[in-house]
């Protein structure tokens, strides 16, 4: 393991303790919404989906790994399909709340989703 | 972690040695600063999420810096203009739309592990693709994309089958096969040891590698379904969180297989989140987490619960095969015509209704299955009409997923300040004239605290008890998941009505017969 690795192994351990500490202030009311938005995150694997797919070699030059590529294709739809589905339902979901004030002024559910990338 | 990520600028800096494979030497400093900023706003977008009014911003703020994200590899890695990737991109993006716009509330747990599955496969996928992309050969590398094989595969499965129980394609029940202790440890054990085994020297080149992937994938598939089929719908709220963990998990580890220190950091948020959740479910339902990976579900701890010495009421034996079927029975709840109608003759739950000046109301699945929230908050302003005082008692585990209930009550804009979490709201239920518990069974079990040897014993109940009077709406008198019987249903009819059959139903019933007098 060269030091870059090391490095990086300590990125993924001290950002899993940072996030610990984060997310445990998160009240339960908004624990579905904080899973979404988590699971929004986690889509985040489009970068490796993307440069890996890349990785697979030139278009209109010879030696381009198709099947690989393909593949790619179906990653990079399922990570995106991860992220915006994750963040629109999230904002659809924390639209949603509203406090003893504002109730009333605004109808339920029926607002528009923020689908945004 | 900007200081970390700043030495490695500057280690690169200083031996210009190639940290990204396949990135111009000269974008990696700006690459990875840039990243370590966008690894910030991410931190920063979650922290936004823990006040109700910050929220809606932070999830935008994490979005954009997902955005800035990709446009930031695509430019590091010089593939900005690469058509293909751009339509899947906007495949995705449309298909994620349209998903996100047609779910219901209610679907929200499946819908959040089919994502999870989504991003498991992608994770999976890019994990294959670096051990067959040429590069990066080196052990850390070629073991870490193993492990993104072995991850993304057992969430992307896993997370399939929980879904699918969730949306009822499947049994809610846990299914059990034969020897399954020893299938989901040899499959466990089996799937990691093959993706370790890419660092073997027979597995470098082409066939080998490319068998040794599928190997990897099927096998660590396998756990994944063999995992999930044994939890029953109860225990669905831990899976969920424990996949969203596993699904962090996976894209953290495909960053480490292609050195991409921002996939590290928010793969590392998203697995600490998952799991921290895991933990507090775990804890709100009195679960051991390895009992649920061992696949320990309902099934034999109503065994255990029927054997129980306790004092206290626990299931006859009688009522032990309708208890077996719990996990189906509970989910069904409301689903079927009421058994019976209102049970009380006298109405003094009218009357309750009409003289209480303070009342907490619970709700449950069972509100959730019935779609009775709106109702419930009609209750609730006729309630506030009369100058009584109306909140919500939320058990952490009520619903499908962690938080769900509240969710389903925003959803009809029930103002978020009346829905009061267990710690907070438990000891003003002696203050309280009238608790009224719709669809909700075991978080309002009083055995809980007393029968020793139970399923349940132990854990967090809302003190319903503590209220002068109880209004109960439940489908039947059967005992809730946890198969212990509730002796609330028992309670004199001077403290306790009971209203059996359909929530939406008996919420009804009551409006109509106050309407009359």
């Amino acid at each position: 393991m060269s030091t870059i690795q090391f490095v990086l192994s300590a990125i993924f351990v001290v950002s899993a303790l940072v996030g610990y500490k984060i997310i445990n202030r998160v009240p339960s009311l908004l624990h579905t919404p904080l899973m979404s938005g988590m699971n929004a995150f986690s889509g985040v694997t489009i970068l490796g989906c993307l440069a890996a797919t890349a990785a697979t070699g030139v278009l209109g030059e010879p030696g381009v790994n198709w099947i690989a590529r393909i593949f790619g294709y179906i990653a990079i739809i399922l990570a995106m399909l991860n992220v915006v589905g994750g963040f629109a339902v999230t904002d659809r979901m924390l639209r949603m709340f509203h406090s003893e004030s504002a109730a009333g002024t605004e109808t339920a559910g029926t607002e528009k989703t923020g689908g945004q990338d | 972690m900007l200081n970390s990520l700043i030495s490695i600028a500057v280690m690169a800096q200083s031996s210009n040695v190639n940290i990204i494979p396949n990135m111009d030497s000269s974008k990696q400093i700006p690459y990875l600063v840039l990243a370590g900023l966008l690894a910030l706003t991410v931190l920063i977008g979650i922290s936004m999420m823990s006040k109700v009014n910050r929220a809606v911003a932070g999830n935008l703020l994490g979005s954009v810096s997902m955005a800035l994200a990709i446009g930031l590899t695509l430019w590091a890695f010089d593939i900005f203009s690469v058509v293909d990737l751009w339509v899947a991109m906007l495949i995705g993006t449309i298909l994620g739309l349209i998903l996100s716009r047609k779910v219901t509330m209610l679907q929200m747990p499946q819908m959040v592990g089919l994502l999870n599955g989504f991003g498991g496969g992608a994770s999976m996928i890019a994990g294959a693709l670096t051990l067959i992309n040429p590069g990066g050969e080196d052990p850390f590398s070629l073991i870490t994309s193993g492990l993104a094989i072995y991850v993304g595969a057992l969430t992307l499965t896993g997370s399939i089958v929980a879904a699918g129980k969730l949306h009822q394609v499947f049994t809610q029940k846990p299914i059990v096969l034969k020897g399954h202790q020893f299938w989901t440890i040899a499959t466990a054990l089996l799937g990691f040891v093959s993706a370790i085994l890419f660092v073997h020297p027979a597995f470098q080149s082409g066939a080998a590698k490319i068998i040794l992937i599928l190997v990897c994938a099927v096998i660590s598939g396998a756990f994944g379904v063999i995992f999930s089929i044994r939890v029953g719908g109860a225990d669905m709220p831990i899976t969920i969180s424990l996949l969203n963990s596993f699904s962090g998990v996976a894209g953290g580890i495909a960053g480490l297989a292609i050195s991409d220190p921002l996939l590290v950091a928010v793969g590392g948020i998203v697995g600490a989140s998952g799991l921290l959740l895991t933990q507090i479910m775990c804890r709100a339902m009195n679960r051991k987490l390895t009992d649920i990976l061992l696949g320990k579900t309902s099934t034999p701890m109503i065994k255990k619960a029927t054997k129980g010495t306790a004092p206290a009421v626990i299931s006859d034996p009688a009522s032990t095969a309708t208890a077996d079927d719990a996990a189906v029975e509970f989910t069904d709840e409301g689903a079927q015509e009421a058994p019976a109608a209102l049970e009380t003759k006298e109405d003094p739950h009218l009357d309750w209704l009409k003289e209480a000046r303070r009342v907490i109301i619970v709700p449950g699945y069972g509100m959730a299955l019935s779609q009775a929230q709106e109702q419930v908050k009609q209750l609730m302003l006729l309630l506030e009409s009369q100058g009584a005082e109306v909140d919500f008692a939320i058990h952490p585990v009520a619903g499908r997923m962690p938080g769900h209930m509240n969710v389903l009550l925003a959803e009809v804009d029930i103002p978020y300040d009346k829905l009061r979490e267990m710690e907070e709201i438990n000891d003003q239920f002696k203050n309280a004239d009238l608790a009224i518990i719709i669809g909700a069974n075991d978080v309002v079990n009083p055995a809980a605290n007393t029968a020793v040897g139970t399923p349940i014993y132990g854990m967090p109940i809302l003190s319903v008890e503590d209220a002068g009077h109880l209004i109960i709406m439940n489908f039947d008198r059967q005992p809730g998941y946890a198969g212990v019987d509730n002796p609330l249903y028992d309670e004199s009819a001077d403290k306790v009505a009971l209203l059996l059959g359909d929530a939406k139903a008996s919420l009804e019933e009551i409006f109509a017969r106050l309407a009359d007098r």
